[in-house]
């Protein structure tokens, strides 16, 4: 049955790209490749996929004001006609389980088909939130048990589950701060970001109220601390540090940061996006930070490709305990959970909440897959998910050194993601071309032009999730466009050749985009 | 009139009280494309150092730091069609916005036209 193909025989398929692929269809499909228009260019009017009721009896009065005039202008599919259009555009998308996607700062690790399976069962799909409470016990038992699970990887005091991606769970980190502020009676209206900290920091800091100061980077590519500390003052509230940072390394000196910034009465906010790099290693509550939100849909899989929503629990210190939002779970005497809402917080001790950052109980969906996660790994398993996100970026790093320069790269190892610039390639080639031929190639492009500390940057994140066969492949890749810029390869600066589009004019996109479709246009 | 120039980029050409502020031409070649400009008020009051503008481009979003204190006189109305004049008049047709200085000696720690090559020349 299973006979090795010694022979080495194979069908003649053909090679792609050569004359016949010229061919010109009359669907315009091209073999299996579709070609599909907008749903709404799709069908007939009138035709329904449903079956819809017949309106019995009168219109209710004072509502007749809002009947229908006209027909709503919804396209116009069968149900058939209606599944094919949208598994026909799913063929055209790029997703983590299709191949590697290297996103740096993103995290696109693989998604454990147990999370699914866990997340399915019915006693935690199919809950409301606004079911009783003893219903749902076993739903408040994985809130607890994570929070704990959090908690003590990261050595802090509390945590708040409700923020429900990462940049909304610095929002909370910063919301505790302001009001640990406020309760000292304290006018505090400065937050210092450092130039290797998440793009995310800044804005959130500008929302929460704070104004931004920017502190530069050291040559090396990490927070300059002669000149945080200088610029450390009564009216500073805080710093917020992305650890390990955007450049890929990690910050040193952090608790010497902590201790400066607590000395002149400051917090310290740590993003915690890549916390990947360093769970099971590092606590950052060893490290003086006061808050740090952590990427479930990260660190503990599920990534954006999973196509699910975020979820980022924040971590307090003792300092900020206090402020955290509401609700929280809380395990009573008799070993029960429940949720501390506004009507108790003040028998909980508890008062000084700022507030809530969400509706409900927070992104309960992802607390399952993450635990799951986190259970099936055991804490030695994601010791080693640092291990070896840490130790494939490295070999990323060094198998491609020698081609593209990696301004870093004598500053040591990096940890979880690899960083290039476009120096040394001749001026017309830049880091847009790779990334571009990078779709040819069949990978998803890297991260761009970020972190902007860096010359055209080209920021690859591999994950714990690639074998080393599937790092080769993509190093392959990655050396034969190095060379093809290097050799000034004319074909580059067209890339992609091989994708349904070719280069898009992403300069009139953003300048006079286009995000409606009208009839006729 | 006398054009002085920031080590973030910025020009500003100064006669008498008023000064046009834009980013150099060698600033808006590392930016790229310019997609969008976010433009200061007449009215608003500015501080040396504040970020009173903005310049998206196709790679990243800039803040445009006032070389000097002011109170903002007028911004360039062309670019809200055309923001790529930024891109082929940087320091001429691609000014970002005008302003009524407020402390003339706040210029003095400017770089001048040949200070400025010397300062890119180094970079």
């Amino acid at each position: 049955m299973n006979a090795p193909n010694t022979s080495g025989w194979r069908p003649a398929m053909g090679e792609a790209g050569s004359g016949e692929s010229a061919l010109i269809t009359a669907s315009g499909d091209r073999g299996l490749a579709l070609e599909e228009k907008l749903i709404f260019e799709l069908g007939r009017p009138g035709t329904c996929g449903v079956d819809m009721a017949e309106p019995v009896g009168d219109v209710l009065p004072g509502l007749s004001r809002f009947l229908r005039k006209a027909p709503a202008p919804l396209p116009g599919l069968s149900e058939p006609e209606t599944v094919r259009h949208y598994t026909r555009l799913s063929r055209q998308n790029y997703a983590i389980d299709l191949g590697p996607f290297p996103l740096g700062s993103c995290t696109m690790k693989h998604n454990p088909r147990l999370n699914e399976k866990v997340a399915r069962l019915s006693g935690f799909a199919d809950l409301h939130p606004l079911q009783p409470g003893q219903t749902v016990s076993g739903a408040l038992e994985v809130i607890s048990e994570l929070a704990d699970w959090l908690i003590t990887l990261t050595g802090m005091h509390s945590v708040a589950m409700t923020p429900k991606a990462g940049a909304h769970g610095e929002l909370c980190g910063l919301l505790c701060i302001k009001a640990a502020i406020e309760a000292r009676g304290e006018d505090r209206g400065v937050i210092l970001v450092p130039e290797s900290a998440h793009g995310t920091n800044p804005a959130t800091a500008a929302f929460a109220g704070f104004s931004v100061e920017n502190i530069p980077a050291t040559a090396d590519g990490r927070v300059d601390l002669g000149a945080l500390t200088a610029r450390l003052g009564p009216d500073v509230a805080g710093v917020m540090i992305t650890n390990p940072n955007t450049c890929g390394l990690f910050e040193r000196d952090m608790k010497a940061i902590s201790d400066a910034v607590h000395a002149v009465g400051g917090y310290v906010y740590c993003d915690g996006a890549n916390f990947n790099a360093i769970v099971g290693k590092v606590r950052p509550g060893d490290l003086g930070i006061d808050a740090m939100h952590i990427n479930l849909h990260k660190t503990f899989s599920t990534p954006h490709g999973g196509g699910g929503p975020g979820s980022g629990p924040v971590v307090l210190s003792a300092a900020l305990s206090p402020f955290g939002p509401l609700p929280y779970a809380a395990r009573a005497a008799d070993g029960s959970v429940h949720l501390v809402e506004e009507e108790d917080a003040a028998a909980m001790g508890h008062s000084q909440s700022f507030g809530r950052m969400a509706a409900f109980h927070g992104q309960f969906g992802m607390f399952t897959r993450a635990l799951t996660y986190i259970l099936s790994h055991g804490a030695d398993g994601l010791a080693r998910v640092a291990e070896d996100a840490v130790l494939n970026a490295n070999y990323v790093l060094r198998s491609l050194e020698d081609v593209l320069s990696a301004p870093f790269g004598k500053a040591g190892p990096c940890m979880h993601e690899a960083l290039f610039s476009d120096d040394g390639l001749p001026d017309d080639f830049t880091t847009l071309d790779i990334a571009k031929g990078l779709i040819d190639e069949g990978f998803h492009p890297m991260t761009v032009y970020f972190p902007l500390v860096v010359h055209g940057a080209m920021l690859i994140e591999p994950t714990e999730t690639e074998s080393k066969d599937g790092l080769d492949r993509f190093i392959t890749s990655m050396r034969s466009l190095a060379a093809r810029a290097r050799n000034a390869d004319p074909s580059l600066k067209s890339a992609p050749h091989l994708a349904p589009r070719r280069r898009l004019d992403e300069t009139q996109a953003a300048r006079k985009p286009v995000l409606t479709w009208r009839e006729g246009s | 009139m006398t054009r002085y120039f920031t080590e973030d980029h910025e020009w500003i050409e100064v006669e008498g009280d008023a000064g046009t502020v834009g980013i150099t031409d060698y600033a808006q070649s590392q930016l790229g494309d310019i997609t969008y400009v976010d433009l200061p008020e007449a009215g608003a009051a500015v501080k040396k150092g504040d970020a009173p503008c903005v310049v998206d481009s196709v790679k990243a979003a800039s803040d445009v730091y006032s070389p000097v204190s002011g109170t903002v006189s007028e911004s360039n109305a062309a670019l809200a069609d055309a923001p790529e004049l930024v891109n082929t008049d940087a320091e001429t047709g691609g000014w970002l916005f005008r302003l009524t200085l407020s402390d003339a000696g706040e210029l003095a720690s400017l770089m001048d036209a040949d200070g400025y090559a010397e300062f890119v020349k180094g970079l």
